[in-house]
């Protein structure tokens, strides 16, 4: 195989001064990382210990296998939102180990509004649960939950996509014999109370889980009955009497041991159609990634930097290397696992996209996932290209990638504008994961582009009407949709709506593309239907 | 020379035979009970036999399945090594009339030393010095206080008849003899029927000195200089030396020439120890040594000896009893430098040095510092049939000082999982102060035996690498698998990981954060600690903490992890959450019928201790009895029914309140 060679010194200034700004990026995540990590803030948290309740993200680690590595997705999800009431909106979710097993995980967080479901909870549920049925994960739910948060009700109870497909999933999923595991450690009142019914298996904590459709003041409200929460739903009903769940707990300890020992008995093994290769640290440290990759979207750069330090080895076998070069196309193996690789390099021709469909083609056929580096402006636009039917080509692209079987998984490393999102496998192509770096932006254009766009609509309707607008009128009307689409366009924003499973620590993007496409190996790989490719 | 040989014995001395026999390109036997039918010994020999079940008397005394075995295997010789029929005259005739050579002394040399009374006597008479004393038939009281004051106070009255300190009186000055010798008479009437008595000189420090000798069928016989033996407790040896500490050069000479004496009086042939006791109330004194007694074999301790004159002593006793003359005369004969053998024993120290047992789950002796005698192996068990004896340690250096500290680092360095073992007290013992200074007497380990035997607090580096270890986070991981291989991987975070762990019977949860491969904040009781780890080498770890590099060992097994530090094996229990079965005793706070039916019996009234299992209550239904029983130990709340009661399904019978102070 060939090797990649790396064309750049870490000890340059422009290295230095990359790796300034990327780190300048991160703390900005990291700072966001760490709201989300603290959850409901100290005295939530204190008041949750106090009660004899374990942490939800302590819960998460105690139920993991010791040293299991945990694939967290949504962690920033409502960041900045809801006046910052709902971090990580309230739940942890995430991809982990359990007994051997690669399972999701799904854990309240009381400590944050009682672990009620904003919008976005509902979303990340929704998102965690539809990971775990695209890859043929168990899931196992933390239930600490009060149930929908009642403000917000308009946006979390009616749609399908809200509170109600949590156990249409479940239910789903159970039929297709994809265990759901519930440990009742808290609250799960109301709709909540289903996410234990419709389980295959539930764990209930003695004297503090309780499980009931309406808890003791609506009770009282509605027929005068007086009665405690334990006495109403807690563990010694649910277990003895009415059969709501299968196992007590003395505690959260406890019961965690018992969901092991649970998803011990699942009697499943992970079959791996790949011919998977020992793994082999890339050449070229990954630390580097910091300073190689320009820090302004602007300037270009060979994507190959970036592939060098993400494969094994740094090897790289590339398709088509002299053919649409702004499309980087080429198999390789990341933590022993084969994956072809589509890598932007530039702006795309038709010949790009006609690549790229020729190479997602290839690796359905090969059943090898595919690895999406997105660092895409767009299709090339001006009338030769649209004459030469670059529509058609990209749509033979976005037609692959939409259509083809084998797992695929985004990685935002730049910039991800326009169409260029669809053939690059954005969100809307269902790719297993998608994951950005600090530095990524994306909208359906860039700011200045968007801001150009409007000025000259704005400029032909005042000079239609006679009228005149000056250099100055101008930059005041473009300066508001610059920044809107900064802002709209950075990665916290984007992270927090759940249009992707996370930013991360570049340095890191080897790790987690190999738990991504390890994570998506439980659901076995599916021949390939393509849909019409325009010719 | 012997083309092939039979080990009569098992274990390490087995071992250690056949290795010289092998050398020297001699076949080997070995014979096996049930117990050790996988053991080392046999492993090692060419051939092996069973000679019957475990028990000892079963199996390594039978000296007719032993002949049977060597005549099928066509060994010319037996050796015996030490113990077992080591010492036994009529195992050496046996030997005789089936046509095998014995690999040690006559059974003539045997029976003279045997008899204690006798060879000392025999002994004296050679011109050997005996501890003054009177061992007559005269049992006239008056007649014994005379001979009291002409050996001179203190002494010590003995039944003769006694053993294990029963019937042994000291006595400081005449005026306590007369109380003293009744009491001892009395004790020996009761003890043994026997209340005849003898009166030796009591030594008020004595050092255990014995001198290797070395015997030919020509009339030779040689001294291989002494060892000291005076680390005992309750008589069993601990660590021995040789040479002895401060050994004036003439005393040596006038100790080995008596040595010698004795050997040839009873015309010696092979591997035998003269045991001396020395007085050193004014230090060591060519006048104030004397006979004890003669071991007609090899003995455990025979590896200092080796080491210090290069003379491999079993190759000797093969030569001796292939008829050969000693391949070396008293003036080819000379020592050097100084060697320690500490015996490692699985007992149980706190426990009184009791014997203890298990399969040796783990084991590393320190084969790069020290030679080891051993006859086991990892994953060995120790049984309850045969002395439990791990290995001997044994190192040699150019010094005294150099040697004993090559012996702590040995001893530091063995690491034994799977029974608890002495190495933490044969440790305390090389780090003692008199000890060290050379200032021994077998009343050494007795006086400081509190110290010597205190057990350390496990150190705080041990909980942290315990926790580690027991999370598996050293651990190797388990094919390619991402999953696998990214130990304790998060997005923006160390992971946060609980090692639930017993110590002293205390649970805790310890809390790890992996900051990345091999690098861990450990929460403490004296803080957060932060501990890189250097490297591994199977259970040894090389770690820092804070910037402070240290070593251990760790042993991870089913339920226990095992730290090794200082000498010292802690054992660190793994709880399983799930073995408390709160999943149905969770429950137990109310006893309720299972089904409509007649109480017939109800056990048991408010305030009543119970345990988990007791009947409590005794139900009838469907023409069955059907026994209800405490589903965990409590105390009886309330009874809610009485006996004679029909009752229906769910009706709770009655309750059990929290256990509190009343439980059982």
């Amino acid at each position: 195989m060939s090797i990649l060679k790396s064309s750049l010194s870490p000890r340059s200034e422009q290295f230095a001064a990359n790796k300034a700004a990327h780190e300048a990026a991160m703390s900005e995540i990291r700072a966001a990382a760490q709201l989300a990590l603290d959850g409901g803030g100290k005295a939530a948290r204190d008041r949750h210990v106090s009660r004899g309740k374990i942490l939800p993200r302590e819960r998460v680690s105690r139920l993991l296998d010791p040293g299991s590595p945990f694939l967290e997705v949504g962690m920033l999800a409502a960041h900045d939102m809801y006046e910052s009431a709902a971090p990580s909106a309230g739940m942890i979710a995430g991809i982990g180990r359990v007994e051997g097993q690669d399972v999701m995980i799904l854990a309240n967080d009381a400590t944050v509004k009682g672990g009620t479901y904003y919008p976005l909870s509902v979303k990340k549920h929704l998102r965690a649960q539809e990971i775990a049925e695209q890859n043929n994960l168990p899931c196992i739910y933390l239930v600490d939950s009060g149930g929908a948060n009642l403000p917000n009700q308009d946006e979390v109870f009616p749609d399908r996509d809200h509170f109600g497909r949590i156990f249409f999933n479940q239910a789903n999923m159970s039929a297709k014999g994809i265990a759901q595991i519930a440990v009742v450690m808290g609250s799960c009142t109301a709709g909540g109370a289903y996410v234990p019914a419709m389980s295959d298996e539930t764990i209930i904590v003695k004297n503090q889980g309780t499980i009931f459709l309406a808890g003791p003041p609506l009770v009282k409200a509605a027929t005068g009955e007086e009665v405690t929460a334990e006495d109403l739903g807690g563990g010694d009903v649910h277990t003895r009497l009415s059969g709501v769940a299968d196992h007590l707990a003395s505690d959260d300890a406890h019961a965690l041991a018992l969901a092991r020992r649970t998803i011990a008995s699942l009697n499943r093994t992970k079959h791996s159609q790949l011919a998977v290769q020992t793994p082999e640290e890339p050449l070229y440290d990954p630390d580097e990634i910091l300073g190689v990759i320009p820090a302004d979207l602007k300037t270009p750069y060979d994507i190959r930097e970036v592939i060098a330090r993400i494969v094994d080895g740094s090897r790289f076998e590339e398709f088509k290397a002299r053919y649409g070069t702004t499309l980087v196309c080429g198999f390789a193996h990341i933590h022993g696992m084969p994956v072809g690789i589509i890598a932007n390099n530039g702006v795309l021709f038709s010949e790009s996209a006609i690549k790229g469909a020729h190479f997602v083609a290839l690796c359905s056929q090969r059943k090898v996932p595919l690895v999406f580096l997105q660092n895409i402006t767009g299709f090339m636009v001006g009338r030769k290209y649209e004459s030469g039917g670059i529509a058609k080509d990209g749509a033979k692209l976005v037609t692959a990638v939409a259509t083809t079987s084998v797992p695929k998984i985004t990685m935002l490393v730049g910039g991800s504008f326009g169409a260029g999102n669809y053939g690059m496998c954005g969100r809307a192509y269902s790719p297993r994961f998608l994951w950005t770096w600090p530095n990524s932006r994306i909208s359906v254009m860039g700011g200045e582009q968007a801001a150009g766009v409007l000025a000259t609509v704005r400029r032909d309707g005042i000079e239609r009407k006679g009228g005149t607008w000056s250099a100055d009128e101008e930059a005041a009307f473009r300066q508001p949709i610059v920044d809107q689409f900064e802002e709209q366009g950075h990665p916290l924003y984007a992270s927090a709506r759940l249009w992707d499973d996370g930013i991360i620590d570049p340095r890191k993007s080897r790790d987690i593309l190999g738990l991504s496409l390890s994570a998506a190996l439980n659901a076995p790989i599916e021949d390939t239907r393509f849909g019409l490719f325009r010719m | 020379m012997f083309k092939k040989i039979l080990i009569a014995n098992r274990g390490e001395i087995a071992c250690r035979v056949m290795e010289t026999a092998q050398k020297l390109g001699i076949r080997t036997v070995a014979i096996y009970s049930d117990a050790d039918a996988g053991a080392k010994h046999v492993a090692m020999a060419d051939e092996a036999f069973r000679v019957g079940p475990s028990p000892v008397s079963e199996s390594y005394l039978k000296t007719d399945r032993i002949i049977e075995a060597c005549k099928i295997s066509g060994a010319e010789a037996v050796h015996p090594g030490y113990g077992f029929l080591s010492e036994n005259p009529e195992f050496v005739e046996a030997l005789e009339k089936a046509g095998i050579a014995f690999i040690g002394p006559s059974a003539n040399s045997i029976r003279a030393m045997g008899l204690k009374d006798a060879a000392k006597a025999l002994m004296e008479k050679a011109g050997v010095p005996v501890v003054p004393g009177y061992h007559g038939d005269n049992q006239d009281p008056a007649f014994l206080k005379e001979q009291a004051a002409a050996i001179g106070y203190p002494v010590l009255i003995k039944a003769r008849a006694g053993g294990g300190g029963k019937g042994m009186r000291r006595v400081d000055a005449a005026e306590d003899f007369d109380d003293a010798l009744q009491g001892a008479q009395r004790e020996g009437e009761a003890s043994f029927g026997d209340g005849r008595v003898l009166i030796e000189k009591y030594l008020t420090k004595p050092r255990h000195i014995e001198i290797q000798v070395f015997g030919d069928t020509h009339g030779n016989a040689v001294h291989l200089f002494e060892r000291d033996c005076s680390l005992q407790r309750r008589h069993q040896k601990v660590i021995e030396e040789a040479p002895a500490p401060g050994m004036p050069e003439a005393m040596r000479q006038t100790m080995g020439e008596a040595a010698v004496k004795a050997a040839k009086a009873i015309d010696y042939s092979g591997a035998g120890t003269i045991e001396f006791i020395a007085d050193v109330s004014e230090g060591l004194r060519a006048d104030r040594f004397y006979l004890m007694e003669m071991n007609t074999r090899l003995q455990v301790e025979h590896p200092v000896t080796e080491l210090i004159t290069g003379v491999d002593l079993v190759a000797w006793q093969l030569l001796v009893a292939a008829g050969k003359p000693l391949p070396k005369t008293q003036a080819d004969l000379s020592f050097n430098g100084w060697a320690f053998e500490a015996r490692l024993y699985a007992e149980d120290v706190p426990k009184g040095f009791l014997p203890a047992i298990g399969t040796l789950s783990h084991l590393h002796l320190p084969e790069d510092t020290a030679r080891v005698d051993s006859g086991v192996r990892p994953g060995d068990s120790i049984s309850p049939y045969y002395d439990p004896m791990i290995a001997k340690i044994i190192v040699h250096g150019p010094t005294r000082e150099a040697a004993l500290g090559k012996l702590l680092a040995s001893l530091e360095k063995t690491e034994v999982a799977g029974c608890v073992t002495n190495a933490g007290f044969l440790a305390a013992l090389c780090r003692h102060t008199g000890f060290s200074n050379g200032d021994v007497d077998t009343g050494l380990i007795d006086r400081d035996l509190d110290n010597l035997v205190a057990e350390p607090e496990l150190p705080e580096d041990g909980i942290a690498l315990a926790a580690i270890t027991a999370l598996g986070l050293t651990e190797e991981a388990n094919g390619n698998d991402p999953f696998e291989t990214l130990k304790g991987w998060r997005i923006w975070s160390a992971s946060r990981q609980f090692a639930y762990l017993e110590i002293d019977e205390e649970r805790l949860d310890i809390e790890v954060h992996v900051r990345g491969k091999n690098h861990f904040d450990v929460h403490l009781r004296s803080g957060q600690a932060r501990y890189n780890i250097i490297s591994m080498d199977g259970a040894r770890i090389v770690y820092e903490r804070d910037g402070h590099r240290a070593s251990g060992a760790v042993v991870l097994s089913q339920n226990t992890v095992t730290v090794f530090t200082g000498g010292h094996a802690f054992e660190i229990g793994l709880p399983d959450r799930l073995s408390s079965d709160d999943d149905a005793a969770g429950a137990g706070d109310q006893l309720i019928a299972p089904m409509p039916g007649l109480v017939k019996v109800l056990n048991g009234e408010p305030g009543k201790n119970v345990s988990k299992g007791d009947v409590l209550v005794v139900l009838e239904a469907m023409k069955m009895e059907h026994t209800l029983r405490a589903p965990r130990d409590g105390v009886i709340g309330e009874t809610l029914v009485k006996a004679g009661e029909q009752v229906t399904d769910g009706t709770v019978l009655l309750t059990l309140a929290e256990e509190g102070d009343a439980a059982a």
